[in-house]
Formats: C-alpha cells, structure tokens, sequence
C-alpha cells in the first residue's frame, strides 16, 4: 500500500517534467535494447550454427590426412585400403559406415550456362552418414560405381543457375570440365551454411572422379574420410578405433600420428566457444551505453533534488523520516529505469526481429530467440541501474537539514 | 496552572559561521501553558527563527532543556525529532509551503501519510478542510486557490493531526489585510474550539494584540 503510494507519487512527478523524464528514460531504452537485441541475435546466430553442423549428420567423425598440432614428416594419404580397415566391424566394432570423399573445383556447364562449383566424388555410403536427401531422382549407388558411370547429382544452387529450374532435371546432361555426365537426381536445399555451401556442388560417383574428373592416382587417395559411429556415446570409442587402425596402417612413430580426427562435438564446441565470446564481448559493448543511462539519471536525479529542496524542508517539517525521502527519491529513479527498461525490451525484441527478417531476406537462416530469462535479467538489471545511481542523489535528499532547506530558494 | 506544553530552560544556540561563533540564543528560558495563544515579536536578528525552529524541533538547541507536550526533545534523534513534528506540531509558513502539483487533499493527506494513518486518512483530511471552510475546494490544486485559501489549506493540513501546538510564522504575512485578518480569526477559533496551543510569530503589532501574551526576544533571551 504505502509502496503503491509512492509509486503513484513518484509517477506525478516524473510526469510534471514530461521532457526531461523522457529524454532520460531514452539513454536506458537504448542501453537495454541494445543488450536484448545483442544476446539474442547472438543466440540466434549459433543456434543456427549448431544446427547447420548437426545438420551434416549424426554422431560423425572426420578424418583427414596430416598432423593439425605436430610438423610430422614423410605424411601418408589416406587410402581406400584404409577405409576398407575402418570398415571392417571386427577392427572398428564403434563404426557403422565410413564415407570416403575426394574434392576439388570443376566446371559446369549446360545449355550455354558456365558455372564454377565444388566437386565431390562420393560412395552411396555418403547417403546415409552426410544425411543428404534427394528431391528428386536417386543417389549414387553401387551399379553406378562399378560402371564408373557419368551420372551426376546437382545441388540446388547449380541446377537454378545452369536449367534456371530444379525441378524435372533428371536425365539432362551436363559437362564437367568437357565431360558430359547424365544428371541422375538434385539434392534436397540445405542453405547456406558455416561449413561450406551445401547447395552449390555436384556429387558424382567416387570411382569417377577417381579416374575421369579429379584424376588421382592409382593408390586410391582420399581427401577426407566422414565416419559415422553407432551411437552419440560411442563416438569417442570409434575415435579411438579410427586411430589405432591408421596408427598400425601407417606405421607412425608413437605420438606422431599423420592424420587428424574431428568430431562433430569438436565443432560444436569451437562455434559455441566463439559465438559466446562474441555475445558476451557485444553485450559488455552494449552494457557501457546502460550504465551511461545510469549516469543520466543520476545527474537528472542531483538536478531534481536541488530543485526541490524546499519541498523536502517541508515535507521533513510535516514529519517525513530520512527513509521516506529516500524511498521518494529512490522510487522515482527506479521507475526511470524500469519504464526505461520495459520500453528497451519491447525496442530491442523489435530490433532482432528486423535483423532476422533482413538476414532472411539475404538467404541466411537466423532466428533470434529472446528468452525470458533474456527479458527478466534486462529488467532487473536496468532497475538495479535506476537504484544505484538513485541511491546518491537520494540520500544527499534524505540528509538535507529541515531548516536549511525551508529556508532554501 | 502547571500544566505546561512547552517548557524551555536555559536554551542557548551557537552557529559556527567559519571562524566566528554566532550566538544566536544565549539562555533563554520560556514556558508556554496548553491552550494559550501567544505572539513571540522581536527584531530580526533576536534569535526569534531559531527560538522558532527549536520550539517546532526542526532543530536542537546548543544547551538548554527543552520539553515539548512531555517529551524531552533535546535527547532525540532526527528520526524521532521527525514523528514528534508529525505528532506534535503544526506549522502555517509564511509563504503556505503547498505542493503545488497536489490537490488541497493530497496536501492535507502528507501529515497522515507520514503518520501511517491509513483507512481514516481520507476522511480526517476532508474533515480538516470543511474545518477551515474549504469543504467546497477539496480536489483544486494550489494554483486555483487564493492566497486566503491556500493558507486556509496550510491551516488544515497543521491541524489534522490533532497537534499540542500549531507554530505559525508571519501566517498572514503575505496575505492582503482583509484574507489576513479571515485567517487570524480562524486560528484564534481553532484555539478557542480545540485548546490548540497557538503560537504566532510576528512583525505586526495589531495581530499580536490579539494574543493573550506577547513575548519579545531581543538578543537571544526573552525581554520582559
């Protein structure tokens, strides 16, 4: 009751300084919208991350030839010999498949449309561990393998800019570097993405590329070897595996392993690490125009007591105690920031959604998520602003002298 | 006649202003009965405010007893120096000291509010009001009153709280001779009708002639 009192009080007088209460609530509206609008573009930013990784497939490992930490010489390649090696169940009970993967640019052509895109040579076993859908027509299977067929796959991105259509693609052809291959299928959009665009490539059977397109040579070089292990837990279990069988493969001297094994998590973790950095570093950016609120309040605070000395003479004559002017007072800043804050929220909410419409409208998947504990700490926080910086001029209030301020004019 | 409502003994007040000390009340003493009215007169300079200010504990005295209404007041702290003004005293300024922003009730309300008085507050404050014959301005903020009826309202916000004393300095100082004299005759009815202890100060003659004493400070000590 008493507390609603001095809130009404406290809102009449804020209203009798109409302009001066606004333009001081505005430095909080910024401070706090700009930290709404931070933290949640930035968890929106790696919730998109993290689904986009996920998206790749599940439980995967990655395995690449070479050492990331140690100059290890005389580096072996990984081969087909050793996909055959992780393969085997005896060897690698973790493992369920293994994707061998060979890369590298090339150039499409169709109807008198060029375009530069990625190449991979993949097996079908690529289907299933990338998690890759076709739209329409049919992976690469076996039979195309055998045949060292030219059957193409288009991703999304090429089929809109060599037919300027994805649809009713199958059984077109295309040239590959002056190679005419007979597109079988176009994959399903997956958007672009930190790991690469997953809709501006052509996937084509393994043993093609081996020999048409990339030429490697004959001792069945990979590129990068994608793993796929039985379960979440038993991904560290096939990492494990995995080296064990390279290290005996490979003859590599103990602790000097001449290739690299990334999981799925290791990506996860490296995004989360790096967009929470970020958050923090934006909102710490955003937090410094708050506490500049703050610091209008507190001068529009001083100014106010000043102008109203005389009506705390006498309210302490009448028989305010020091703690009833210093709740006035205090009440009256909190509520600067408070509506402040409120106000922020609503511009801040405003402010992300503008961002995830505009990255929407460039191709990029970005939902901000404004979560209530977002929208709670923003408002406890910029009240705790509104009272610290409050507590000063309302305590010089609640010192004045009765007589010396009656008699103040 | 012994009950007294104030009894001041010996009261001295010492200002430091820098290097020099200000004596500003060098031993007064003075007594006051329950129900009297009382005019305090004195050139400016004589110690009458600060005599004022410690007879209405918006200060204390340098040395000296003070008992207001049977509380020691030179003992308290400010705290309890502000619930004996809020119990105990009722003050009509010179220049009525409204909250310009708030209605005639609202300012009448401040004394119950820092009371506590919760359910009663509206109607002792209404009640206040019809007192002082406002009954028909209760909702009109200060700047829609007359400067008769804003001390009118300042009349009733020292009185709401049933005080020993109401302290009234200059009370129709700046006021026209005719509202001035409306309010003096609402004060000594207040006292007539509620045994208020009134105490006015003042410059005008006419006015303390009114009162049933007159005591004149001059130089910090009552001179008789």
């Amino acid at each position: 009751m008493r507390l609603l009192q001095a809130v009404i009080e406290a809102l009449e007088s804020l209203a009798a300084n109409k302009m001066r209460s606004g333009l001081t609530i505005i430095g909080i509206v910024i401070g706090v919208a700009a930290v709404i609008a931070v933290i949640s573009v930035g968890r929106g930013a790696s919730g998109t991350i993290t689904g986009s990784i996920e998206g790749i497939g599940t439980n995967l490992l990655f395995v690449f030839s070479g050492s990331s930490s140690e100059e290890v010489r005389n580096t072996k390649p990984l081969t087909l010999s050793d996909v055959e090696a992780i393969s085997d169940p005896f060897q690698a009970p973790s493992v369920i498949q293994v994707a061998p993967i060979l890369q590298g640019n090339g150039k499409a052509s169709a109807g008198g449309e060029n375009t530069n895109t990625q190449i991979s040579g993949v097996t079908p076993a690529y289907e299933t561990v990338r998690n890759t859908t076709v739209s329409e027509g049919e992976f690469i299977n076996e039979q195309h393998m055998l045949e060292y067929a030219s059957v193409a796959l288009l991703g999304p991105e090429v089929a809109d800019r060599l037919f300027g259509r994805r649809e009713g693609l199958a059984g077109e052809m295309v040239r590959i570097d002056g190679h005419p291959f007979r597109v079988i299928g176009v994959l399903e959009s997956k958007g672009g993405s930190s790991f690469g665009n997953q809709d501006d490539r052509i996937l084509v059977p393994f043993t093609t590329a081996q020999v048409r397109l990339l030429r490697r040579p004959a001792h069945g070089e990979v590129d990068m070897l994608m793993v796929q292990a039985a379960s979440s837990e038993a991904v560290a279990q096939a990492g494990e595996e995995i080296s064990q069988i390279l290290r005996t493969r490979h003859r590599t001297e103990i602790g000097a392993d001449d290739f690299t094994i990334l999981t799925q998590q290791d990506f996860l973790e490296t995004v989360q690490t790096i967009t929470g950095v970020l958050t923090i570093f934006l909102s710490g950016i955003a937090a410094i125009s708050l506490l500049v609120g703050g610091i209008g309040i507190m001068n529009i605070m001083l100014v106010s007591v000043t102008e109203r000395t005389r009506e705390i003479g006498l309210r302490k004559a009448l028989g305010a105690r020091r703690i009833d002017i210093l709740i006035q007072f205090l009440t009256e800043s909190a509520l600067l920031s408070l509506i402040g804050g409120l106000i922020g929220i609503g511009l801040g909410t405003v402010i992300s959604l503008a961002i995830g419409r505009i990255a929407a409208a460039n191709n990029t998947q970005l939902n901000p998520s404004i979560g209530l504990d977002t929208i709670l700490l923003a408002t406890l926080f910029s009240t705790a602003v509104g009272l610290f910086f409050g507590l000063y001029p309302a305590n010089r209030a609640a010192r004045l002298e009765p007589v010396e301020a009656l008699r103040y004019e | 006649m012994n009950d007294w409502v104030i009894e001041a003994e010996n009261l001295t007040k010492v200002y430091r202003m820098g290097e020099i000390e200000v004596h500003a009340l060098c031993g007064l003493s003075l007594k006051i009965a329950r129900g009297e009215v009382i005019s305090i007169m004195g050139p400016s300079g004589s110690g009458k405010s600060t005599l004022m200010n410690i007879i209405g504990c918006l200060d204390r005295p340098t040395s000296g007893e003070y008992t207001l209404d049977g509380e020691r007041v030179s003992e308290l702290r400010d705290d309890q120096l502000a619930a004996i003004r809020n119990r105990k005293v009722g003050f009509v300024f010179q220049s009525f000291n409204l909250l310009p922003r708030a209605t005639a009730m609202a300012n009448v309300e401040l004394p119950l509010r820092y009371a506590g008085v919760v359910k009663a507050r509206k109607a002792r404050a209404q009640a206040a009001l019809e007192a002082v014959g406002l009954s028909e301005r209760l909702h009109h903020r200060p700047n829609e009153l007359s400067g008769g009826q804003q001390q009118r309202v300042a009349i009733a916000r020292a009185l709401v709280n049933e005080p020993a004393i109401i302290l009234a300095d200059e009370p129709t100082g700046n006021l026209d001779s005719h509202s001035g004299e409306e309010i003096l005759h609402l004060l000594l009815n207040l006292n007539k009708e509620r045994g208020t202890t009134l105490i006015i100060v003042t410059h005008d003659p006419d006015i303390a002639a009114n009162s049933q004493r007159i005591v004149h400070i001059r130089d910090g000590v009552v001179a008789e």
